[in-house]
């Protein structure tokens, strides 16, 4: 081998350039050309989808409500230790900047952000603020004279803390988490913790979701994999025309489906199953999302699992019969393992596309189906608090990136399949 | 499927009683969709069908809700249909005007999706593709990623789109881009990328680079190769792409309501609306439209696979 190596070391192109050089650089001019073509996309992409999910999770760590609207008593927080009781620079510092504040209209800003540490002071700031106009020197017994809810030191510690811009108070609020007077990070009290709880429901409905599909998808897929080709085509159709039509149609099919006047109702009553008063509460309740979510998503289910089962040769099931296996041996021994990889494509894009579903939950889930993206949506447009669901975003972002990077592993992006 | 010969009677009845859940899946699949068809008929103004229904007595039907569509907000009903009513109903129909735009929106951001994306496609097809893995999973991402996410990070960059770059003193010449019709396009075109990349990809993995090749050695420039020899047979995989972009923009309803007008109203915005506040049967009346519409795109599908396996040869097996 080692003779004809050495003479490969000298071969040489026409123009006289060796040849393993020449390679290599058509090889880098290729590579060029392909990335080439994919940078338009990818730095349209970057500028519309990763800098904006970039800008939301800064919005988590960064709210300036204080900060800019409350500039000398930020700078005397700065420049004094944590604990530091208010000397009077400090009480002035609060009363010239709720002055101002008051003067710009931003001390709403201002007290709804400490209200976010502190819940109940949004008030005391707003109501001191307008006195302040007034205050004379001292300062320390003209604001205590507006309010003396201004002398609690857990209000001082608050206000310590949201004068740093940059906070991560929103995550630990988002894990039902706060910190106490002296910044310990320590649970909310019992009656306030939300959050987990909503997370953990949603993590159990999407699963219930993908259980559900997983149930009703298998014999499905199984059976159009193993009809002729023409017959499972044609009952293909049954499958993608629901994959197609809108979210919005389906969503409404089924309010309409469910009602207590509805089709499924009215049907069961005239069946005599249900009595007249008796009617089933399907709707406006997790019922109700499970019920719509899993219709929406079997087909997600079902391709993955269809483009599995179809390649599975019928001869290993026939096989393992000849040797003496039951059916439902030859089932579980040999055909339900090559299946497997479709149920995890399938459980996987189901679960994932279910924990972040928005739509139906808030149109069939009633107050008991509410999913964590419909909290988000609720701290965005009625409570606006923006920073809380930032947080809330980061958390469930980094949930659904997770199991994406799970099914990039198990199944690899470029296996999945649409129709 | 047919059962083996050798099945016994217990396998025979558990092979039908298999037959009869497949069937009523399929049943628990299409016929939430195919049921608002006839209930958008209803003379009354219920959700379920009534006694004259039932028995096909023609008074029970009617296309009520389907003129509530012309009409709403404000139309005359009771006025002959000449050609200025239709013209009213062009400009003032609350729902042809939501059509307008959710078709404007729609052919927009399926443009920029399907140019961008099927150029991209080739480019991570190419054995030689650096990062491809990597690249493939920030370009699927946006179908990944909860919709909630991607419109409230819209709506803050739509808010200061230039805060980036707010160190180079250029963002006093940016405006905002929320409620705009740019805004609203860009976002759908990132959603609809996803699906074109998906579909092209999936198509190219069956093309034979050596064509390419060839046409490059009888001395095509590449651009003449693209679109004399590669396009042509990538066609069916990037029209696919291109309807599943123009269908995802058709549907979306979280973005516009995050980041658009409020009198920027599209079909899927409409029907949120109009299911939220009182629903009545004239949502029936535009899901029945939509369902026709999505019935028609599954046939256009159906004919492009058809096409692209006869063209390359592929048959049913």
């Amino acid at each position: 081998m080692a003779d004809i190596s050495a003479p490969a070391a000298a071969l040489t192109t026409s123009d006289g350039r060796p040849l393993r050089a020449a390679l290599a650089s058509a090889q880098q001019r290729a590579k060029r050309r392909a990335f080439l073509l994919v940078l338009p996309l990818l730095a349209f992409i970057v500028i519309t989808f990763i800098v904006p999910i970039g800008q939301l999770m800064h919005q988590a760590i960064y709210n300036p409500g204080f900060s800019d609207n409350m500039p000398r008593l930020t700078q005397w927080f700065a420049d004094t230790p944590p604990g530091t009781a208010p000397d009077e620079a400090a009480w002035e510092a609060l009363a010239l900047d709720l002055r101002d504040a008051s003067e710009a209209k931003t001390i709403g800003t201002v007290g709804t952000r400490v209200n976010y540490d502190l819940s109940g002071t949004r008030s005391l700031f707003t109501s001191t603020a307008r006195k302040a106009a007034r205050f004379e020197p001292p300062y320390r017994e003209a604001v205590l004279a507006a309010d003396d809810k201004w002398a609690d030191p857990v209000l001082w510690s608050t206000m310590r803390q949201v004068s740093d811009a940059y906070s991560l108070n929103f995550f630990l609020a988002a894990l039902d988490m706060t910190r106490d007077v002296e910044g310990r990070v320590v649970a909310m009290p019992e009656d306030r913790q939300i959050y987990v709880s909503l997370f953990l429901k949603t993590f159990l409905l999407a699963g219930l979701i993908t259980l559900t599909c997983l149930v009703l998808g298998f014999p499905v897929a199984h059976l159009l994999a193993t009809l002729p080709m023409r017959w499972s085509n044609l009952l293909m159709i049954l499958v993608l025309l629901p994959f197609w039509t809108s979210l919005l149609v389906r969503t409404t099919s089924w309010m309409v489906l469910l009602q207590q006047q509805g089709v499924v109702n009215n049907t069961l009553v005239a069946a005599g199953v249900v009595a007249e008063e008796g009617r089933l509460e399907l709707i406006y309740n997790q019922i109700g999302t499970i019920i719509a979510m899993t219709h929406i998503l079997l087909p997600f289910m079902i391709l993955p699992l269809y483009s599995v089962m179809r390649p599975i040769p019928p001869s290993y099931v026939r096989a393992a019969r000849s040797l003496g296996a039951t059916s439902w041996t030859a089932f579980r021994r040999v055909y339900l393992p090559q299946t497997l990889p479709g149920v995890g494509a399938g459980a996987l894009l189901v679960f994932i596309l279910a924990v972040g579903y928005y739509i139906t939950p808030a149109l069939v889930g009633g107050a008991s189906g509410q999913l964590i993206s419909n909290l988000i949506a609720f701290h965005m447009q009625d409570s606006l608090n923006w920073s809380l669901a930032a947080a809330l975003a980061g958390l469930l972002l980094g949930a659904v990136l997770l199991l994406y990077w799970v099914y990039d592993r198990l199944v690899g992006i470029d296996n999945m399949k649409l129709g | 499927m047919a059962l083996p010969v050798y099945a016994s009677p217990l396998e025979k009845l558990w092979h039908y009683i298999y037959l009869v859940i497949c069937a009523l899946i399929f049943l628990f699949l299409i016929a939430p969709i195919l049921i608002v068809i006839p209930l958008s008929f209803n003379a009354e103004p219920y959700f379920t069908f009534t006694e004259k229904m039932l028995t096909f007595d023609p008074s029970g039907y009617s296309l009520r809700w389907y003129d509530l569509l012309l009409t709403q907000p404000s139309l005359p009903t009771d006025v002959p249909r000449d050609a200025a009513w239709w013209g009213r109903v062009w400009t003032e129909s609350a729902w042809v005007n939501a059509a307008k735009n959710s078709v404007i929106i729609g052919v927009f951001a399926t443009v920029v999706a399907t140019v961008l994306g099927t150029i991209a496609a080739l480019g991570l097809s190419r054995p030689e593709m650096p990062y491809r893995r990597l690249i493939m999973a920030i370009l699927i991402s946006p179908m990944i990623v909860p919709i909630i996410i991607t419109a409230t990070g819209l709506f803050f960059f739509y808010s200061s789109p230039c805060a980036l770059i707010g160190w180079t003193g250029l963002s006093q010449y940016c405006g905002r881009l929320t409620s705009s019709y740019v805004g609203v396009v860009l976002a759908h075109a990132t959603l609809g990328i996803p699906f074109v990349i998906i579909t092209v990809t999936a198509t190219l993995i069956g093309f034979d680079q050596s064509l390419n090749r060839a046409a490059a050695s009888l001395g095509a420039p590449p651009t003449t190769t693209f679109f004399k020899v590669t396009m042509p047979l990538i066609l069916p995989g990037v029209i696919s792409g291109a309807l599943f972009a123009f269908v995802t923009s058709f549907d979306e309803v979280v973005v516009v309501l995050f980041v658009a007008a409020h009198d920027q109203q599209t079909i899927p915005r409409q029907m949120w609306n109009g299911i939220r506040e009182q629903i009545s049967p004239a949502i029936l009346a535009v899901a029945t439209i939509l369902v026709v519409i999505s019935i028609a795109l599954l046939a256009t599908l159906e004919i492009l696979r058809r096409r692209s396996e006869r063209l390359r040869g592929v048959t049913p097996h």
